[in-house]
């Protein structure tokens, strides 16, 4: 379970996040959407602790955090719990596919080498890559990439897996392998928040869409409700426009 | 001209051959010792700790902004007058102290551009699977770094080679001091200095061959 109270975030005088409250169960798919700029890649990025937030708790499985009293071994210790996928793959450059993914398990997690290696390529199998275990990123294509990336995060049975625009960095081609590697872990009930612009993946798979405008939740609900009866005229306005470029 | 005493100059080379592994040994310990130094002195910049980091910007200004030669003999001759307890720094030592000196001021900075220039998302995936500073660095920042780096690290290395010929003038006999005394002795001067100098090269062309193995070596991951 993932629960947020009062989280904020500032850059300067700029408010990004104001106050986010949200819990989210176990198993839960949620999409986030929004206009650009509003703070969903912050959210998610506080939670990885890949931004220090200004102020508010956050509770990871059994691990609740104030964000201001969070101790070195508290960031480490919620980085473990929340995996996450970057928009533009960030595999690590000098490591084989494999090695992505196993790294994890072994330099954190400190398992063996061969319970590893082990591991990484059943990960690799599932993600239809076992033949690009040996394979570096820069041999790979963007699509390859990012199912690696995901495999990555796959590796360490994290609490929660944040997707922080998955898709809009590749191609057209290979979106749908992509979406669908997403598809296939939330159909195996795998803890997800996802930003995106997606809006057929939001209709189809996310189990509750959140809608947040100027760092605040501005409307929550069931993939139905939010795209069929969106209530809140901001909702109305960005899915108008989001859903004239994006038909689901 | 006289034609070239062509019997002289391959009398020569076993002759100064004798003395070339003191000037590999100068180079190669004055290497490991830049080297080091340089990494220390990139890591400090690059976080940029406090005081250490000034020192580090002086002590890279002053060794990259005077002669090598003035700084040799600065050690050598300079520093004993001030430090009594400093006399028994022979010339092989000096000549160390100088080349690691001014050789790491000069790698720290391509070291440093090296780490700064491997992409911030490599830090953020390192830092979002949990790694430690001191993990991130060493298994995925380092390793990018050295790729960048390498070409001009080997460079300085091969600039260093050839800059332990200064050493002679702190009186070291290695391939150059020898190749003096030869030369004085035969008045060949001509034959002598273009047997060193044909050391010199071959030893800067096997280098230039490692050079390019590890290069391709370390591009494997980053080629399509």
């Amino acid at each position: 379970m993932i629960k947020l109270a009062s989280l904020s975030k500032h850059f300067g005088k700029t408010v990004v996040l104001d106050g986010i409250d949200l819990t989210i169960d176990q198993g839960e798919i949620v999409v986030i959407i929004g206009p650009s700029g509003t703070g969903k890649s912050t959210l998610l990025r506080c939670l990885n602790f890949l931004e220090q937030p200004t102020s508010g708790t956050m509770t990871v499985g059994d691990l609740t955090v104030d964000v201001n009293r969070a101790s070195r071994t508290d960031i480490l210790a919620m980085r473990r719990r929340t995996a996450f996928v970057f928009q533009n793959y960030a595999l690590f450059a000098n490591k084989t596919a494999l090695q992505n993914v196993a790294e994890r398990l072994l330099v954190v997690d400190k398992w063996p080498k061969e319970k590893a290696l082990q591991r990484a390529r059943e990960i690799l199998d599932q993600i239809g890559l076992g033949d690009k275990a040996d394979a570096y990123p820069a041999s790979m294509s963007g699509g390859q990439q990012q199912r690696v990336g995901i495999g990555r995060a796959m590796a360490a049975g994290a609490e929660v897996i944040l997707f922080d625009e998955p898709t809009s960095s590749l191609d057209p081609e290979w979106v749908e392998e992509v979406l669908g590697l997403m598809k296939q872990l939330a159909s195996e009930r795998q803890t997800m928040m996802v930003v995106t612009h997606e809006m057929s993946f939001a209709r189809d798979v996310a189990d509750r869409v959140i809608f947040i405008d100027g760092g605040r939740i501005v409307e929550q609900g069931p993939p139905s409700e939010i795209f069929h009866n969106p209530k809140d005229p901001r909702t109305k306005d960005f899915l108008k426009k989001i859903l004239a470029t994006n038909p689901v | 001209m006289d034609v070239l005493n062509v019997e002289y100059m391959l009398g020569l080379v076993p002759v100064l051959l004798k003395y070339l592994p003191l000037t590999l040994q100068l180079a190669g310990v004055g290497m490991v010792l830049a080297l080091s130094l340089a990494c220390l002195f990139a890591i400090v910049r690059v976080l940029r700790i406090p005081v250490l980091n000034q020192l580090t910007i002086v002590f890279i200004s002053f060794f990259r902004g005077t002669p090598l030669l003035v700084q040799l003999f600065l050690f050598y001759y300079g520093l004993p007058q001030l430090v009594s307890a400093l006399t028994v720094i022979d010339g092989v030592t000096a000549t160390i102290m100088g080349l690691t000196m001014h050789f790491s001021a000069y790698m720290a900075e391509s070291i440093r551009a090296a780490i700064v220039g491997v992409d911030r998302s490599q830090t953020e995936a390192a830092l979002s699977i949990g790694m430690t500073n001191s993990q991130l660095m060493r298994r995925i920042v380092l390793p990018q770094a050295t790729r960048v780096a390498l070409p001009t690290l080997m460079n300085y290395f091969i600039d260093m080679i050839k800059a332990t010929s200064l050493a002679f003038t702190l009186g070291v006999t290695e391939l150059m001091g020898a190749t003096q005394k030869e030369a004085a002795g035969s008045f060949l001067y001509f034959e002598a200095f273009i047997v060193a100098a044909v050391m010199y090269w071959i030893v800067v062309e096997l280098l230039s061959k490692l050079q390019n193995y590890l290069e391709i070596r370390l591009n494997k991951a980053y080629s399509r």
